[in-house]
């Protein structure tokens, strides 16, 4: 049984991929099982300045999920480089997915350039998809030219494989994704969470303080993967399929809707276990399912 | 930290929308006063943190305090109900700090670990002083329990109902070695701003994850940004940018 992917050239042993913003510099969940048995992990969103993120409450209960509006809290590129990576590389040994984000279009190729200089460094996940910050993030990503503008740029800057992560929160992701694989993007990602309010009746104020947050967990699970078959449809570059993914089924049914690799993000945050578990669940899974290598099974769904 | 399920073995309400629950399961690694566990909470998704209140041998107790849909639940849960919990979380107090004469402050549901701390520093050899300081006289709980290990202890309730008058930031003075505080935000703050020796607070904050995962819970600190539920929750004075 063999559970490798490949992902825009870097084989993987699993295509379980912890989300950014979920798992930190791996250093958390590091002090609770090995992490090298994941296929790698993203790390925490990066900016070029450092970034308390926005104000509390940022955190709130939703139906099978929750909604954070955390806003790209992060010590910045330099710090990451010089504090967060050396850390991280004791306890992960296998090439990590840096997240990227910026405010505008020279943020994120500088960014993206200083983390691309990194050996720890296997892929560059551009994050066009924040719904928290305002002036960048989403801003950038729910037009398709200034998607493909962004693309395009940090393509020019880099060596490694771009991976564009899509926001859920447009008319029509599938013009977003064409438009970022025109523009140069080596695999997408999505989807980044649905922007989402709730609202404290005793207090009859929003619960966050930022009003809005993004929604992500089970709740989320169906939509993520409609518009990863949607944008499988559309492209010939790799999807890292996420979005409320919390068992093997979950993974197995993403990569039949046409991604190659999974995230796993909301589901580190419910149960610090939740990556190891699907990674260790994988193999009985595809015996169920009479799947032998888990890399036929991309698409999938989409036969017949 | 650790994840195991526990039973709940015994439940009292020490005061109205308070309740004390013992929990029966493997408590390795969970005791500490400040120190806290997520509890997994029937049919919602993020578990809720509450501070350790006591563990004895197999028996860990929390306090819940009525706050939303979620502690609701766990109000209404029947004795024998099994939560998941995960343990072991939290920096928790520095006991070797608080001196010899200790001032412990609690506020509200924040009297509840207090009791625990008391306890601990008693064992120790401390003789700690405490004012525990609720609303109304309706609230006030672990009186009795408090009077056992501490050599003095002093009530306030908001409206004078019962014990004196006001905020238990009144207690504060020179007399004692050191403050330990738990409650309500502005309380702790208070505390502070006024307290004329070193304190250390338990804060509260509305998180996601609970072992510093997702930065739901952060705050700003004199040191940078830090997370309540790994850096903390216990910070010391000076500290917290409030």
């Amino acid at each position: 049984m063999n559970t490798t992917v490949k992902l825009c050239g870097i084989e993987l042993a699993n295509p379980v991929i912890p989300a950014s913003g979920t798992f930190g510099y791996g250093a958390e969940f590091a002090a609770l099982y090995d992490i090298n048995c994941l296929g790698t992990f993203s790390f925490k969103g990066t900016t070029r300045s450092p970034r308390f993120g926005n104000p509390g409450p940022r955190i709130a209960e939703a139906p099978a999920g929750l909604l954070n509006s955390v806003g790209l809290q992060n010590p910045g590129v330099d710090a990451v480089i010089a504090e967060e990576l050396p850390r991280l590389r004791e306890v992960f040994h296998k090439p990590v997915m840096a997240n990227v984000c910026g405010f505008s279009v020279d943020e994120y190729v500088e960014v993206a350039a200083k983390l691309d200089a990194c050996p720890e460094v296997g892929w560059l996940e551009i994050n066009i998809s924040c719904p928290n910050v305002h002036g960048g993030g989403m801003g950038f990503g729910t037009c398709a030219e200034s998607a493909a503008e962004v693309t395009r740029e940090v393509k020019a800057a880099v060596h490694k494989p771009v991976i564009v992560k899509l926001t859920p929160n447009v008319t029509d992701i599938v013009s977003i994704a064409r438009s970022c694989e025109n523009a140069g993007a080596d695999g997408l990602s999505l989807i980044n969470t649905m922007l989402a309010m709730r609202i404290d009746p005793a207090t009859r104020r929003p619960v966050l303080k930022n009003l809005t947050g993004g929604l992500s967990g089970p709740a989320v699970f169906p939509v993520a993967l409609r518009m990863v078959w949607q944008v499988y449809e559309a492209v010939g570059i790799p999807i890292i399929g996420m979005g409320g993914v919390s068992s093997a089924e979950d993974v197995i049914e993403m990569l039949l809707a046409g991604a190659t690799a999974v995230g796993v993000g909301a589901a580190n945050l419910r149960e610090p276990y939740a990556a190891r578990d699907i990674v260790e669940a994988l193999p009985r899974a595809m015996a169920k399912y009479g799947i032998d290598n888990l890399q036929d099974i991309t698409g999938g769904a989409h036969n017949g | 930290m650790k994840k195991g399920i526990f039973t709940l073995a015994e439940a009292r309400f020490a005061a109205p929308n308070l309740r004390l629950m013992r929990l029966r399961g493997d408590t390795e690694g969970a005791a500490g006063p400040g120190r806290f566990v997520e509890a997994s909470v029937p049919g919602f998704f993020l578990r809720r943190p509450f501070s350790v209140c006591g563990v004895e041998g197999d028996t860990l107790t929390v306090v819940v305090k009525l706050a939303g849909r979620g502690t609701e639940r766990l109000l209404a849960l029947p004795e024998g109900a099994q939560l998941e919990l995960l343990t072991g979380l939290g920096n928790g107090f520095d006991l070797a700090r608080a001196g010899e004469r200790p001032l412990l402050l609690g506020g509200g549901s924040g009297v509840a670990p207090m009791l625990y701390l008391a306890r601990e520093l008693a064992k120790l050899g401390a003789k700690p002083s405490a004012a525990i300081g609720f609303g109304t006289a309706a609230e006030v709980c672990f009186e009795r329990e408090f009077r056992e290990v501490c050599p003095e202890l002093r009530i306030f309730t908001m409206d004078g109902s019962r014990g004196e008058r006001g905020l238990v930031t009144q207690a504060l003075g020179e007399g004692c070695s050191a403050v330990c505080a738990c409650g309500p935000l502005p309380m702790l703050r208070a505390i502070d701003e006024q307290s004329p020796v070193p304190a250390q607070f338990s804060l509260e904050a509305r998180m996601g994850c609970g072992f510093g995962a997702c930065m739901g819970c952060t705050i700003e600190t004199a040191n940078g940004p830090r997370r309540v539920c790994k850096d903390g929750p216990v910070f010391s004075s000076g500290e917290v940018r409030w």
